[in-house]
């Protein structure tokens, strides 16, 4: 039973290219431009799901976005997904698509007995349910609930797939390419504008490929090819099909997700398989078109029951008949147009119009070709469990809320109209506050609140004359304002047939005694009685009947179930819908993959990746690295099978014995220059700036304006001047921010510039007594004797014909240098320390000795300074001057900085001499006392200290100036332990600093 | 994402930019003495005005300029940008 309602020529697909696929792992055949849905159709196939809370058997109802039901889970070339749209999704050979939310099978499903015991489930069913006991819930509720909830099954694989992200800029997005999109694009892009036009679908031209209509003496169709093709010639136009602009955001910026490569079996290598854009559009015309609504009727969500232009649109593009027998049913002359395609292909149908007795161009039509209508009819229900087999109709009574009849007519499909409803969420997004346009019982858009006009169906506009007059002129009119250009085109003629006004008819009443389901929300499986029960409940808000009921909060956004859920509300409320309000909508408009979003900010690219000019001699060298900020430095390098303990200790006990030297290059490095430098950094740091003479550094801290300190760091003075300032690498972009702030915007009287050098210098510290041995080895013409290169000087050397700055500065309380060379040399450089180091026993150090070396020294760091912390509690008072003001100088007169038992940073020993202390460790007087302990401070740096051969911490104590000497306990809950630890000076290293000055 | 005009390099995409808070905080001036009440106002005082307010931004992927912009919080319409230098009314 191959293609059973494939039609022979009718359609756009390639009838020559068979297709192979799976579905439930059974095989069918389809062609090439079939959807999943149209090739499952063709085949017979109309039962593809379960139903979200009942699992009733539910098969296709659209033919495009608006499917509520459709959703499988798709595997193709080992990649699975869930919760595809069957109706939007290509078919591409190989495609094994299965069913969800059934078990064991769609065509056997336990959980429909959910179906039978439906007066357990009433609307609000979770929160009535759930509630109690509380023990009840992680174990018997919550479980359930995940089971229960959720369609197909996330792939726990690794998504290979590559998705990029585009960044475009246009005077005009058009958002759809039917007749509205078509003719605005065009006469846009012949105005000279420059114009993105996009399609949702594979094929351009939307209701024109479906519509029997002629414009310019073309089929729609046709005129509609002809337009696309010379658009896409043009160069001031980009023609996107399978492309949904999905959010509209700030300043016309909008989004779009591109399936640049779903509908390719093999993709050529660096095609992503979806590209989002993000689009800034100068003007965006939205000719999203309208999507049609159902008639809600009993057992209304049977496999078999189709949207009428659903029906249409599968005999028109796809050639396939979705039934043989089939029932219409309408309250407007849309429909009519379903009726003809069918009898075009041979097949008889039978029409209920809701409407009383009318005569129109269409029905005269359809009468003229013997179709069956009865007018004044309507289904009562579907009959069928899998699939339709016989409708219930009935004549309807005068006010229609009866029928006067019971009547059973065989049919095999039931396709229903109950008009349209323009799609109006991009509007929506944008701000466009909707109002209701009670001509078409539905919202449109209002007064626009950015730069969009909606234009045909869109706006409610549903006649093709209107329609391409409304595209011609707007897109004209929006052009000419952009490109000052006026090259209007003329509206070509057009002729479709005359439509006359529909019913409001949108629910059939129940007859006495029956109590079929009725299903306003298919996704979510709400029915006329649950929102009935909701509004019964006291639920008067149209958010809160969404929250209770779940209406339209599906994936499909409730396209198709909205307007009749509003509908309810108001007739039960004795209300009118625009008096309901409707829900917001949001973006996306269809679900988009996670993927598209991440873009090509995954595995190596999730960040850029900053390294220093020495990185492959590190690599080469065994270093282990550590992230800091988006820096890689060597953390410790790594001999033999050593721990990172051991050799952090190693490292650093060669610096104290000998000469070690670390990749200081991702320090900040900030050049400022001008003349009033020195009052500039006066202002900027706590301590003197005044007079610190050229060739000489000094060490600074810089508060915030709250009195928190903020960083610190030492600045040279290059030349009278010019200032070199170094700031911590976390710190290096922020402080910049800071300093451009104050001599832009608070001292812009200051003649002084500031730019990062950060990149331009590479620097190697070089630290331990052995160190000058090193340097005089480097710079054989260049003193540096104690006395001419003394502690915090500065010199220019001359390093194989390269100009070197050697800075006298330390951070492990050893004699020690900085060296800076130009980043490109900074290898060179490295290279030849190492070399010159030999004799002296030069090893590298990372970051762990480098941390080992501040802490024994008690040199605070990012620990310390954390955010929280003034000058006095890191012991840097010293460097508050009295004398002159600063940034943030007012603030340290605040009461409770200057209190009495304030925080202090101390040293802390364990008493056993052995147990390491965790940083962030509490202390706390009693470890065994009752909870909450009442903590003391707080352990911010630890360390093994290698001049003392035990563990040293650096902590921050309430009253930290008298507790030198008491004995506390460091607790961490965290890591189970509870350490004695005894309270001592924070320098633990070379108390009077005599090392350093050597 | 917001479209911001620079105004030094022109309109540019939200990312490029920093925000600075509110643009029409003065700060106290150096070396005066000030009460504790107009200092905290400074430091830690910010209104959140529902409409227009004036707010400062840094194009810190561009030219490092700090500049005034005129923006509404409820709708993020941009009125203007401005120099430091110059006023917006
Ligand atoms: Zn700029």
């Amino acid at each position: 039973m191959s293609q059973s309602h494939r039609l022979i020529n009718e359609g756009l697909i390639n009838r020559n290219k068979e297709i192979v696929f799976k579905f439930n792992g059974k095989k069918y055949i389809g062609y090439e431009g079939d959807t999943l849905a149209s090739a499952l159709l063709a085949n017979g196939v109309h039962l593809v799901g379960r139903s979200f809370k009942y699992h009733r058997p539910r098969g296709f109802f659209g033919a495009g976005v608006d499917e509520p039901n459709a959703k499988l889970q798709i595997k193709l070339n080992n990649h699975s997904e869930p919760n595809v749209n069957a109706t939007e999704i290509e078919l591409v050979e190989g495609i094994e698509a299965t069913s969800q939310n059934c078990w064991p099978s769609v065509e056997f499903d336990i959980g429909a007995i959910n179906n039978f015991l439906n007066k357990f489930f009433p609307a609000g069913f979770y929160y009535k349910t759930f509630m109690w006991p509380k023990s009840f819930w992680y174990k018997v509720y919550e479980p359930f609930i995940r089971k229960a909830a959720g369609l197909g099954i996330a792939s726990l694989k690794k998504d290979k797939e590559r998705y990029e992200h585009k960044y475009e800029y246009c005077d005009l997005l058009v958002t759809g390419s039917g007749p509205a999109g078509l003719s605005s694009a065009y006469s846009a892009a012949k105005n000279g504008a420059k114009v993105i036009l996009a399609e949702d679908k594979p094929r351009f031209g939307g209701s024109l490929l479906t519509d029997d209509v002629t414009i310019d003496n073309l089929s729609g169709k046709a005129w509609a090819d002809k337009i696309i093709t010379e658009l896409k010639e043009m160069p001031n136009v980009i023609v996107k099909n399978r492309s949904q602009v999905f959010g509209y955001y700030d300043h016309n910026m909008m989004v779009m997700f591109e399936r640049t490569g779903d509908h390719l079996k093999n993709k050529p290598k660096y095609t992503p398989r979806q590209r989002l854009w993000y689009i800034r559009a100068k003007e965006v015309l939205l000719s999203t078109g309208s999507i049609e609504r159902p008639i809600v009727f009993g057992n209304n969500d049977t496999p078999g029951v189709f949207l009428s232009a659903a029906a249409k649109e599968y005999i028109k593009v796809y050639g396939v008949l979705v039934g043989k027998k089939p029932l219409i049913f309408t309250n407007n002359d849309s429909a009519y147009e379903t009726a003809l395609e069918f009898k075009k292909q041979g097949v008889e149908p039978v029409i209920l119009d809701t409407r009383e007795e009318q005569s129109s161009e269409l029905i005269d039509n359809v009468k003229n070709q013997n179709i069956e209508i009865k007018f004044s009819y309507a289904v009562i229900a579907a009959n069928g469990y899998k699939k339709v087999k016989s409708a219930q109709i009935g004549k309807l009574n005068k006010d229609k809320t009866g029928f006067e009849n019971n009547e059973i007519i065989e049919c095999d499909c039931i396709c229903v109209s109950g008009f349209w409803t323009p799609t109006v969420h991009l509007a929506s997004q944008s701000g466009n506050k909707l109002k209701f346009n009670d001509q078409i019982d539905a919202f449109v858009p209002d007064k626009s609140k950015q730069n969009e006009t909606s234009i045909g169906a869109s706006k409610g506009t549903f006649n093709l004359k209107e329609t391409l007059e409304e595209g011609f002129k707007t897109g004209f009119e929006v052009s000419k304002n952009i490109t000052n250009n006026n090259n209007s085109i003329s509206i070509p003629n057009s002729n479709e047939a005359k439509k006359i006004s529909h019913d409001k008819f949108w629910c059939s009443p129940l007859p006495k005694g029956k109590n079929f389901k009725r299903f306003v929300d298919f996704q979510n499986d709400v029915a006329v009685s649950d929102i009935e029960v909701a509004l019964r409940e006291g639920y008067r808000s149209i958010e809160h009947v969404k929250r209770y009921t779940t209406l339209g909060m599906a994936t499909d956004q409730g396209r198709t179930s909205n307007l009749n859920g509003l509908q309810l509300v108001a007739d039960v409320e004795k209300k009118i819908v625009p008096q309901v309000g409707h829900t917001t909508f949001r973006p996306p408009f269809t679900p988009i993959t996670i993927g598209t979003i991440v873009g090509r900010e995954v595995d190596m690219e999730y960040m850029p990746i900053r390294k220093t000019p020495m990185h492959t001699w590190h690599k080469k060298n065994n270093a282990v690295f550590v992230d800091a900020g988006a820096w890689k430095r060597p953390r410790y390098y790594k001999q033999g099978n050593e721990t990172l303990f051991e050799a952090a200790k190693r490292e650093a006990k060669n610096v104290r014995d000998h000469v070690g030297i670390c990749d200081v290059t991702t320090l900040g490095k900030i050049d400022i220059k001008g003349p009033d430098a020195a009052e500039f950094l006066n202002r900027v740091y706590t301590n003197a700036w005044l007079k610190l003479p050229v060739g000489k550094a000094r060490y600074g801290v810089m508060l915030r304006e709250d009195g928190i300190v903020m960083d610190d760091g030492t600045t040279t003075r290059i030349s009278e001047n010019h200032y070199h300032m170094t700031t911590t690498t976390a710190q290096a972009a922020n402080v910049l921010s800071h300093l451009e702030y104050y001599l832009q915007i608070v001292w812009p009287e200051l003649n002084v510039n500031v730019i990062s050098t950060t990149e331009q210098w590479a620097g190697a510290a070089l630290a331990g007594p052995k160190s000058r041995d090193v340097l005089a080895k480097l710079f054989p013409n260049l003193d540096v004797s104690n006395e001419a290169l003394p502690f915090m000087g500065y010199v220019e050397g001359d390093l194989f014909g390269l100009k070197a700055r050697i800075f006298r500065i330390s951070f492990s309380g050893e004699l020690a240098y900085e060296i800076n060379i130009a980043s490109d040399y900074g290898l060179f450089m490295w290279e030849k320390i190492m070399e010159a180091g030999k004799e002296f026993n030069i090893q590298p150090y990372g970051t762990e000795a480098l941390s080992t070396l501040r802490i024994e020294m008690g040199h605070v760091a990012g620990p310390e300074l954390d955010g929280r912390t003034i000058p006095y509690d890191v012991s840097l008072e010293g460097l508050v001057s009295k004398k002159k003001d600063f940034i943030g100088k007012r603030s340290l007169q605040k009461e409770a900085f200057n209190k009495d038992g304030r925080q202090k940073i101390v040293g802390l020993v364990p008493l056993d001499k052995k147990s390491s202390i965790p940083e962030g460790s509490h202390l706390v007087v009693d470890k065994n006392a009752k909870l909450p302990n009442p903590k003391l401070g707080h352990v911010s740096s630890s360390c093994w200290s290698v001049e003392n051969n035990n563990p040293f911490s650096l902590a921050i104590v309430k009253d930290g100036k008298n507790m030198i000497g008491k004995k506390l306990f460091a607790v961490s809950p965290l890591k189970n332990t509870a350490i004695e630890v005894e309270i001592i000076s924070s320098h633990y290293v070379d108390h009077e600093g005599k090392r350093v000055r050597s | 994402m917001l479209n911001i005009k620079c105004p030094y390099c022109g309109d540019r995409s939200q990312k490029e930019f920093a925000y600075g808070g509110d643009g029409t905080i003065i700060r106290p001036e150096l070396n005066k003495d000030i009460s504790d009440e107009k200092w905290d106002e400074f430091v830690y005082l910010r209104k959140s005005p529902r409409g227009k307010h004036i707010e400062l931004w840094h194009h810190i992927a561009g030219c490092r300029q700090w500049f005034k912009v005129q923006r509404d919080t409820v709708t993020h319409e941009i009125f203007k940008t401005a120099k430091m230098n110059e006023e917006i009314k």
